[in-house]
């Protein structure tokens, strides 16, 4: 048995989109299931891990506490809409460049929240970036060398517009 | 330090598989997307002990979009026979009684059913429609009480076990093992200062952030495709087999990107349910466990108690050591105690051990392998202990240690002579180490140190490598890569052929497309099957040799290669060039390894901890902490220095916060990610690493492995840095705020 | 000759003695020459031409995964332990 559906539009990526949906599914189930967009993960199901996070008009948010209905007419970012063509976001290359990857899991919620970060405070301090990521579960790397990965990112954003 | 001069070992590549994991590209088991793809979803036991009365599944199966439902009743009988596990063997009925229950559940969580539905809302709806009649049982919850011969037993037919074999009694402790070396009561005879210490640890979790998720397609052919996320393709392809009682090579598991795993993702929950599905619905199905289920019913790793006793002269030498030591393995009998047996005075020269150990069956999910498995539990227990006499002897703890520290021909527990360890050059590194020199200034600040010890292992792995036209090479493999080992393999097979790392193009295939490959685990995957792509470059360098021969018209013995050049007197072809002519030369080259070594020696870490705790909360602050740790050859130092922070993170998390909380019932209390509390970035400062290199002996590159051992000291150094910090000794784990509270009102009255 | 180890547990069969020194060239001779002195102590080791599962032999300080089959050499220590391995 399927519930009744509802039509939810939305930019995805740049892209407009339009796709039917349950009302009890969740923004994470859409992009992933019905998207394939399976660059968010299902970590948790319930905000406490972050690896779903997603940058909703401008915001980072859970997408497993986001329905989708909620997000019509609404501007997402997802971690497939980062790079531009063949060349990666400073970012993603930052945490290639300082081995901050290891099973990969967590990382597209730790760029997407690197990125959510830097956007609005292009200098962060150690401690402000350990805040921002402390909503991020990294259960492989114990933090360092992602933190790293987010001073070089924004050096070399700075480096951009100076 | 590493003597040799190597072109590739040493440096610090970007991973192959770098790009597809920063863009969201990387395909982890949930990921995949089949046509007809149908969802499961499991039922689960209310009760973490009772009779299975009745299941009636009707209404399940009577609601639309429901294409499935099946029960253990759906499961073959299975014969007599013991499944090998990475922990030790587990007769295989219970290994599918883990699966789905059958009979009795034996904790809260345990499977009892599963349905397959067109998409997950409906499969959940399902499960809930289907009736259970339980007859519950009084659980048994806590392991000394477990232990006591008036316990309700968890299995009517389970004996007591010593060196595997059954002894008469029924009983909830499932094995009893020994270690004796010398003679202990001359060891304390000859002590001045004998301590006896009594050790608890709680249950925790891997904490991966990808849960278990399988599907599976049982085909039309009778073959039975499955995908998942785990260590070991071929380990869970017989296991798959064997619980669903096929011939291994019906079943073909294809190792997705796997999001974490420890030691937590070797067993098989899912896969075999989802085959049963897909065999009734006929078409593909994917279970994806919920957070709370990862909890409830995957690996935990084992609760302990452990006593010490141990003593030492005055002049700083330990004489004897006497160790008992309990550890849950949860519902079925596969436990990890062994393990910790062997880890827990492996740093040290003991002439006098004896040591107790014993697993035991409590209603609480069954245990799984998790990092050094037994051996954190262990160290702090030691580790402590070994604190505490520096102390009463007015030593310095590292020299202490140093003083004590095994080294090649020491004897082991079990009575084995080290090979060559790096034990003494890791005391002596952190002796040495900035850290330990620097000045800690403060009230309720204290610096504690510990060591760490992993075996790990060898065992079977499979590589092939086919060299292209453009003078690069194609590297198939069968090691799943969890945390960048599809570099760390490529990057000896370049070094062997000459080429740089990112002329080698690894693949991690299904178990149809290459040779058997032992799990991801045991710290084994860069050193057995970086050691098999050695042997597969071999074979391609003397096949090569053959096709230079021939082009040069000398013998292939004529023929030298050396840093990516093929000569024979005044000729020479770079490899690339040779790569080019193979057409003419017979065709292509593919070089094959496949290897069975076991690992000398292990490897060994150290922890610094500064430490300050609020008196006022009891909560304990990391100011600065260090891990060092043997690395053989660091291969990629990026990748050791990432697994050894990783390690102490969990470390850390495993002495602070983490533990499950169970009601009287038996029901964690704390099945999320917000109250299960792994470490976040404000929990842990910035670890730093110390790698040091004591060459493996038998190793063509002289790497160990360094995944494990890093985890184990975290504890005990914290725990050390603490009563330096407040002058008390906590002995039970986690040191949360409450305990180190409790601890200091008690050392006021 | 080659000395073997006997785990605690087995030392009951070997009227309580830890190690024995036996003859052979490898660790299934090894193990048919214990059990002409010591009987019943081979079947808690093998069965048959295998080692039971969760047995490993050392030799040298080494653990084998050839089992029976591993060579030993005279002066050599032989030990039967638990199999060990990993998460």
């Amino acid at each position: 048995m399927t519930g009744e559906k509802v039509r939810v539009r939305m930019k995805v990526n740049r892209q407009s989109v339009e796709l039917l949906c349950e009302p009890r599914q969740s923004l994470l189930e859409c992009l992933r299931d019905i998207l394939g967009l399976t660059g968010a993960k299902e970590g948790c199901n319930d905000g406490n891990c972050g690896a779903c996070a997603v940058i909703l008009d401008g915001r980072l948010v859970n997408s497993c506490l986001v329905l989708a209905v909620e997000a019509e007419g609404s501007e997402i970012i997802t971690i497939e809409g980062l790079a531009r063509g063949a060349e990666l976001d400073p970012i993603q290359r930052a945490f290639l460049e300082q081995g901050a990857v290891q099973c990969g899991f967590c990382t597209p919620g730790l760029i997407l929240a690197t990125k959510a970060l830097l956007d609005r405070t292009p200098d962060p301090t150690e401690g402000e970036i350990r805040r921002r990521l402390a909503n991020h579960l990294c259960r492989c790397t114990g933090y360092d060398k992602v933190v790293r990965a987010v001073r070089q990112a924004a050096a070399e954003r700075r480096e951009v517009r100076a | 330090m590493s003597e040799r001069a190597y072109r590739v070992i040493g440096s610090r590549p970007v991973r192959h598989d770098g790009a597809d994991k920063v863009t969201g590209r990387a395909q982890f088991g949930a990921d995949i997307r089949l046509p007809g793809l149908l969802h499961g979803h499991l039922l689960r036991s209310p009760y973490a002990h009772a009779r299975i009365r009745r299941i009636d599944t009707r209404r399940a199966e009577a609601l639309p979009g429901v294409l499935a439902v099946v029960t253990a009743a759906d499961l073959p009988e299975v014969p007599d026979r013991l499944l090998e596990l990475v922990e030790g063997t587990l007769p295989l009925s219970y290994a599918q009684a883990n699966v789905l229950a059958r009979r009795k559940v034996l904790y809260k969580g345990h499977a009892v059913a599963a349905v397959a539905a067109v998409n997950r809302h409906v499969a959940e709806e399902a499960a809930s429609l289907i009736e259970v009649e339980y007859e519950p049982l009084p659980p048994v919850l806590d392991l000394l009480e477990a232990m006591r011969e008036d316990a309700p037993l968890l299995h009517e037919d389970l004996r007591t076990r010593e060196f595997g074999q059954p002894t008469g009694k029924l009983s909830n402790i499932a094995e009893h093992f020994r270690h004796a070396l010398g003679d202990v009561e001359q060891g304390f005879a000859q002590a001045e200062v004998i301590l006896e210490r009594e050790f608890r640890t709680a249950t925790v979790h891997q904490g991966y952030l990808e849960p278990q998720t399988a599907t599976a397609l049982w085909n039309q052919d009778g073959r039975v495709y499955v995908w998942t996320s785990t260590q070991g393709a071929f380990s869970a392809r017989e296991a798959i087999a064997w619980v669903l009682d096929l011939p291994v090579s019906q079943v073909r598991v294809t190792p997705m990107e796997v999001g974490g795993a420890f030691g937590g993702k070797i067993r098989v929950y899912l896969e075999p349910v989802a085959a049963l599905l897909s065999k009734k619905a006929g078409r593909p199905v994917k279970i994806v466990m919920p957070r709370r289920d990862v909890f409830e019913a995957t690996g935990p790793t084992p609760a302990t108690c452990i006593r010490v006793k141990m003593g030492a002269r005055a002049d700083g030498r330990i004489t004897a050591a006497q160790i008992w030591m309990a550890y849950e393995t949860g519902a079925f009998p596969s436990g990890q105690c062994g393990f910790g047996a062997l880890c827990i005075l492996a740093p040290y020269d003991i002439p006098n051990i004896l040591i107790d150990g014993y697993d035991v069956v409590v209603n609480k999910p069954s245990t799984a392998p998790y990092r050094a498995p037994g051996a954190t539990q262990a160290a702090f227990a030691a580790e402590s202990v070994v604190d505490e006499l520096a102390e009463r002897l007015g030593l310095d703890p590292i020299e202490f240690r140093l003083k004590n520290a095994a080294r090649e021909g020491t004897r082991r527990a079990d009575g084995l002579k080290y090979p060559r360890i790096g034990c003494v050059e890791v005391l002596e590194a952190m002796k040495n180490h900035p850290h330990y020199r620097a000045p800690l200034e403060g009230a309720h600040r204290g610096r504690g140190v510990a060591m760490g010890y992993w075996f790990n292992i060898g065992w079977y792995s499979s590589c092939t490598i086919s060299v292209n036209p453009d003078g690069t090479v194609n590297l198939v493999e069968g090691s799943v890569d969890l945390s960048g080992t599809r570099t760390s393999i490529a990057m000896q097979a370049a070094e062997a052929l000459g080429l740089r790392a990112d002329q080698v193009h690894p693949v991690v295939a299904d178990t149809d497309s290459i040779g058997p490959t032992a799990v991801t685990g045991g710290s084994r995957t860069t050193f057995a099957t970086g050691w098999a792509a050695w042997e597969a470059a071999q074979d391609v360098i003397r096949q090569m040799k053959e096709r230079a021969a021939l082009l040069w018209e000398v013998g292939p013995d004529q023929v030298e290669f050396e840093g990516g050049v093929f000569r024979a007197g005044e000729r020479s072809l770079s490899f690339r060039e040779l790569a080019e002519r193979l057409e003419e030369t017979g065709g292509p080259v593919i070089g094959r390894g496949t290897v069975n070594p076991s690992s000398a020696g292990g490897s060994f870490a150290g922890a610094i901890a500064d430490v300050e705790v609020d008196p006022e909360t009891g909560k304990v602050c990391l100011l600065r902490f260090t891990c060092v740790q043997d690395a053989g050859t660091a291969v990629h130092p990026g990748a050791v220095e990432g697994q050894m922070q990783g390690g102490s993170a969990q470390g850390i998390g495993w002495a602070l916060n983490e533990e499950y909380l169970f009601d009287p019932q038996g029901v964690m209390l704390n099945s999320s990610l917000l109250d299960y509390r792994e470490p976040t970035a404000l929990d842990v400062p910035p670890i730093e690493t110390l790698i040091v290199q004591a060459p493996e002996p038998d190793h063509p590159f002289g790497v160990r492995g360094v995944g494990e051992a890093n985890i184990v000291p975290p504890p005990a150094a914290i725990a050390n840095a603490i009563y330096r910090a407040i002058g008390v000794r906590l002995r039970r784990l986690p040191m949360k705020p409450s305990a180190v509270l409790e601890a200091l009102w008690s050392k006021e009255r | 000759m080659p000395t073997v180890f006997i785990p605690p547990a087995l030392q009951a069969l070997t009227g309580g003695r830890r190690s024995l020194e036996v003859e052979g060239g490898t660790v299934r001779e090894l193990l048919d020459n214990l059990e002409r002195a010591w009987p019943g102590l081979r079947e808690r080791l093998a069965e048959g031409e295998r080692l039971r599962p969760h047995v490993r032999v050392a030799v040298d300080g080494k653990i084998s995964m050839r089992g029976l089959l591993e060579r030993v050499g005279p002066g050599s220590e032989v030990h039967f332990v638990a199999a060990v391995s990993g998460g």
